[in-house]
């Protein structure tokens, strides 16, 4: 559970703007998150704090593939995005990567920038305390709740690895 | 129930005789592939795994090609990274300056996809090879990284949307015309995790390449996939070029769909996507007398011949206009050298425009012809996000060939039939 400050765009925020494509010639994450939206508001590197929750409405993370997309949000302190609804390709990065991401259409229309919200993933809870309101986020389906209980996708991979070497005789 | 063609072939790939949209399977995959943006994580989440040996050296594509020939020194780390990879694991098929083309040109051209294949690529673009009969779609570097390790995909699998097109197009409305006019119909979440068919009368009429054009953006409607059941132009596409057997799927006449689209072909004008989304499209003459200061051919989306032979048709005996930057980007090896041979290079040098060795370079505003502030730029590329090709205060439209290559000639905003 925790609690921070949100930050709220619009529908259809692509990982162009998350993360121009003239920044993609290094994985740093550090160095990705100085640039982290950038395009869209220049000045949310300098105010967004640890714990801090990116809300949007429909379509975030949507065009590119770059995995440094979410790695950016994740490295510049975001906990979280809630959303009305995410790009398929940036919602298995997120997954994939450890970024915790929730459907809430209510939450995301409901929510401004500068409110506090409260979310709780185990139960898929958010709160707004400003305004005062509680949602239930769409759940996760099972197949992507295992991959999140793993830790994220390669650890599943390192799992099924081990399993095909063989054994300690 | 019937299936799709796409819900057969993953039914295929995991090992059933039926699969059912919204299912999550594991699907065994053909090909995995990445270039140099997006291999480098993935490489470091490989090797962070454990991994030691890739599943399948044929298997596993790497293609340098965005930020190639190296744009600076950042760049130049990460292809070598990628290089140093590439030659450890001695993969067969490791494309680099001089022996590359855009990912999504050369896959194809060399026969490295074929039909029936269950493919995922760490490139959004990836969906392009759907236009071959295959199931194809983009994913992060995570989800290659654990394909490169494994062989293997988990994918829900998706529902379809079936587009009929019918009728006869107009002379100068392309593959491209009908992608940006569906896009602009649906948006640029009309397709959302779901698979965009593409059927119809007007579709068998289709080029290879045109249909190549239209898979390409299913993405830029949010899709999981584009497809296209192969017939006699895929075969005849496929013959002296598929390095493996191509399994021909066609969908089951009683398969379900989450939609039917029926479009008449006829009615589709040459069209352009206003900025700064795919879906903003309008007939290329609504926006007569925009000046515009750049036009780029190419890309994954129409950097094939045909697009070339479109552009040359326009710009042939023509020069560009002054105020216009033209930039002609062949999209492999392969199609800069047939351009040649046909003389399109010479049309295109000879219009004063600049042709480059193959490179996504401006289309994600890497290099080879980023905006200035206030610049505006034709382009026959997918995307005319904020900033996409250089400064956030530049604009791209996008369009197909005819439209870009008229607009470079004009100065302005131009639909071919004005240029003759």
């Amino acid at each position: 559970m925790f609690e921070g400050t949100v930050f709220k765009f619009g529908r259809d925020v692509d990982t162009d703007v998350i993360i121009p494509a003239r920044y993609l010639n290094t994985t740093d994450p550090q160095e990705l998150a100085a640039h982290v939206m950038e395009d869209i508001d220049p000045e949310f590197i300098n105010r967004v704090k640890a714990g801090d929750i990116i809300v949007a409405e429909e379509n975030f993370g949507c065009g590119s593939s770059r995995e440094q997309a979410p790695v950016a949000i994740k490295a510049a302190g975001a906990a979280c995005v809630v959303a009305v609804s995410f790009a398929r390709i940036f919602y298995r990065n997120a997954i994939n990567i450890g970024l915790p991401i929730l459907v809430c259409p209510e939450a995301a229309r409901g929510a401004e920038s500068g409110d506090l919200l409260r979310v709780n993933l185990d139960k898929g809870e958010v709160v707004n305390l400003t305004k005062q309101k509680i949602y239930q986020a769409d759940r996760f389906p099972e197949f992507m709740q295992e991959i999140v209980a793993a830790g994220g996708l390669m650890n599943r991979v390192k799992e099924k690895l081990a399993g095909r070497r063989p054994g300690p005789s | 129930m019937g299936m799709t063609i796409t819900e057969k072939i993953l039914a295929r790939a995991c090992g059933r005789d039926e699969v059912q949209a919204g299912e999550f399977i594991n699907a065994g995959l053909d090909l995995a592939l990445a270039n140099d943006i997006t291999a480098p994580l993935a490489i470091k989440e490989f090797e962070a795994a454990g991994a030691d040996r890739v599943w399948d050296p044929e298997r596993v594509v790497l293609v340098l090609d965005h930020f190639v020939p190296n744009k600076d020194i950042k760049s130049a780390e990460q292809a070598r990274f990628v290089r140093s990879f590439a030659r450890r694991q001695r993969l067969d098929n490791f494309y680099d300056v001089g022996r590359m083309g855009i990912e999504h040109v050369i896959l194809p051209e060399k026969g490295l996809v074929v039909p029936g294949d269950v493919v995922i690529g760490a490139d959004s673009h990836t969906c392009t090879y759907g236009a071959l009969g295959a199931f194809a779609t983009g994913v992060g570097s995570t989800d290659l990284a654990a394909g490169m390790a494994t062989g293997e995909v988990w994918l829900r699998v998706p529902e379809t949307i079936r587009f009929n097109l019918e009728g006869r197009p107009g002379r100068y409305v392309t593959g491209k015309d009908y992608i940006l006019y569906i896009i602009g119909m649906i948006g640029v979440d009309g397709a959302l995790y779901a698979a965009m068919e593409f059927a119809g009368g007007a579709m068998r009429e289709l080029s290879m390449d045109g249909r190549f054009t239209m898979c390409n953006m299913a993405i830029e409607a949010g899709a999981k996939n584009g497809i296209v059941e192969p017939d006699a132009v895929t075969e005849e596409y496929c013959r002296g070029r598929a390095r493996r057997r191509p399994v021909m799927l066609a969908g089951d006449t009683d398969a379900a769909f989450a939609r039917v689209v029926d479009i008449d072909v006829s009615a589709i004008e040459s069209q352009v996507a206003r900025p700064h989304l795919p879906s903003n499209a309008v007939p290329a003459s609504e926006l007569a007398d925009l000046k515009i200061d750049q036009v780029v051919i190419g890309s994954c989306t129409n950097g094939r011949i045909e697009d070339l032979r479109m552009a040359a048709e326009v710009m042939k005996g023509r020069k560009v206009s002054p105020e216009v930057r033209t930039i002609v980007i062949p999209g492999s090896q392969e199609v800069y050298q047939r351009a040649m041979h046909e003389g399109l290079i010479d049309i295109f040098i000879g219009a004063e425009a600049a042709v480059s060795t193959p490179t996504c370079g401006p289309c994600l505003g890497g290099h080879m012809g980023v905006l200035a502030a206030g610049e505006r730029a034709v382009s026959t590329t997918n995307r005319n996000f904020v900033g996409r090709m250089g400064h956030v205060d530049s604009e791209v439209y996008l369009a197909g060939p005819y439209v870009a290559a008229a607009t470079a000639v004009a100065g302005t905003i131009s639909v071919p039939e004005a240029a003759r």
